[in-house]
């Protein structure tokens, strides 16, 4: 294939409960470190949550901050990083050929929920209702302020694809390139959601909301004791070019973008559907013109519910039946659930295995569920694998949204 | 007896935290000496309302040009909250 049809990663920026950075990610993952922690949500008091600690005024005035949103923020501090880690000349790049392609869940429940609580503490004066409220709400709003602060004057928006957002941010940004619209995109996914009341609320409505003493064994995917989803914020947003871009500036390249699928349950709202879950994974394989067989690593969605994840499991298992060679690991067991950031975070935290070697382990599974029994599954402690070429990340959301992602090691 | 003037200058300090309010010149407009811009205005306005009840109509903004305009307009508005 011709070098300007090929995608590659050239930067990677972001922030997770247990890392400001991929190498402290990385290792963060590979120690079982936990970024899960008790956090005071307004009305309810304690939950456990996982709260980023990146230094908001690191490429931000405060000013603007307070303006912004923590949406915008958290997709500000990745954008950034991920244009040094690019090693980009910022200057001289033709900034209306850059597009900021951003997954989100959802975005504006933060300001609004704000917004009524600052309200209904002043006997409902609606006349104290922010100015800045439609700006920081507007769905394209954290990739917008993106562009403010980094001077891009080519395409922003957002993707609202749920839980699926990181992986169909990486997707849109690979699209936009190929279709040649910009020359470099900053694509991936971020959450600011667990900075509001109603999605805990919600969660624990619908008996999906993890609970536990220890914070840190509070999410715990495939284990038999799981009792929910740790709302988690989080972003991590690539620096993606063209091939044959990449190797003009010689830039390091952490990884080629090969195949790449996104379908629709069309079943239910909230429960997922093993079947198009295959589905989806095997038209990405087959776009990438790969077998089963040749995918190293598969990183599950697997949230820590009790429907979701037996459904994933059994997904995988019939996906990669044919297969004796896939290891298949998870990450919401160290950070919890990063919504809109967990398909892009959860890439970047296995794009090292192409170095080391090693399959990161799932955290928490410590009494795996029968039903979530998967061949090769690596839990509680890395595993040397040695050679390992692609991996296959999962994304799944609400309204039965499914992506799945490949990515290959570039070997120059 | 509330001192407008520092009123004032506590809700610029919050709504523009990178600007030095320690000199400001109050015959001098504010958004000569500080990097404020008409959001800016509507923040300070807001913030009036939230925190003290006094309450701007529209038509009055031009007279927060100055920290002394601020506390010539706003004093008589502080007497009778």
């Amino acid at each position: 294939m011709n070098d300007t049809q090929r995608i590659v990663m050239t930067g990677i920026g972001l922030t997770a409960p247990n890392g400001n950075n991929l190498n402290d990610f990385r290792k963060a993952l590979l120690e079982c470190k936990s970024g899960v922690k008790h956090h005071e949500v307004r009305y309810m008091g304690k939950q456990v949550a996982g709260m980023c600690d990146f230094d908001e005024y690191k490429y931000q005035s405060k000013k603007l901050r307070r303006r912004g949103t923590r949406a915008g923020s958290v997709s500000i501090y990745c954008a950034n990083e991920a244009i040094q880690d690019a090693k980009l000349d910022w200057q001289t790049i033709d900034k209306s050929m850059v597009g900021v392609y951003i997954g989100i869940t959802e975005h504006g429940n933060v300001e609004t929920e704000e917004e009524i609580y600052q309200m209904h503490q002043n006997s409902l004066d609606w006349k104290l209702w922010s100015p800045h409220h439609n700006p920081r709400t507007v769905a394209n709003s954290p990739a917008g302020e993106v562009t403010l602060n980094l001077n891009i004057t080519g395409p922003h928006y957002t993707l609202g694809s749920a839980c699926a957002g990181g992986n169909v941010g990486i997707i849109q940004g690979v699209q936009q390139l190929l279709l040649g619209e910009v020359d470099l995109a900053l694509a991936g996914g971020i959450s600011e959601s667990s900075q509001t009341f109603g999605i805990f609320a919600a969660f624990a409505a619908q008996g999906a909301l993890a609970q536990n003493e220890d914070p840190s064994k509070a999410s715990r995917p495939l284990d038999k004791n799981r009792n929910g989803i740790a709302i988690s914020e989080g972003g991590c947003i690539y620096v993606l070019e063209r091939l044959s871009d990449a190797k003009k500036r010689g830039a390091k390249i952490y990884a080629e973008i090969v195949g790449y699928a996104i379908n629709s349950d069309a079943t239910d709202f909230v429960n997922p559907n093993s079947e198009r879950q295959v589905q989806c994974m095997h038209k990405a394989i087959k776009r990438a013109g790969l077998t089963v067989s040749d995918i190293d690593i598969v990183n599950m969605h697997a949230t820590g519910t009790g429907t979701g994840d037996v459904n994933e499991s059994e997904a995988v298992r019939a996906a990669f039946e044919a297969s004796e060679k896939t290891f298949v690991n998870f990450t919401k067991g160290h950070i919890g659930h990063c919504m809109g950031a967990a398909g892009s975070l959860e890439l970047a935290g296995n794009i090292p295995s192409f170095v080391d070697g090693l399959v990161h382990p799932g955290m928490n599974c410590t009494d795996l569920d029968p039903q979530c029994d998967i061949k090769n599954l690596v839990i509680n402690e890395a595993k040397y694998v040695g050679n390992i070429n692609y991996i296959l990340n999962n994304s799944f959301g609400m309204l039965g949204i499914n992506s799945a992602l490949i990515v290959k090691k570039y070997i120059g | 007896m509330a001192d407008v003037r520092q009123i004032v200058i506590d809700i610029i300090s919050d709504i523009a935290p990178d600007e030095d309010v320690s000199n400001l010149d109050d015959a001098k407009s504010l958004r000569e000496q500080l990097d404020l811009d008409s959001m800016d205005f509507l923040d300070i306005v807001m913030e009036l309302r939230k925190r003290h009840k006094v309450e701007v109509p529209q038509e009055d903004y031009p007279k927060l040009a100055t920290l002394a305009s601020c506390v010539s307009y706003l004093s008589p508005k502080f007497a009778t909250v």
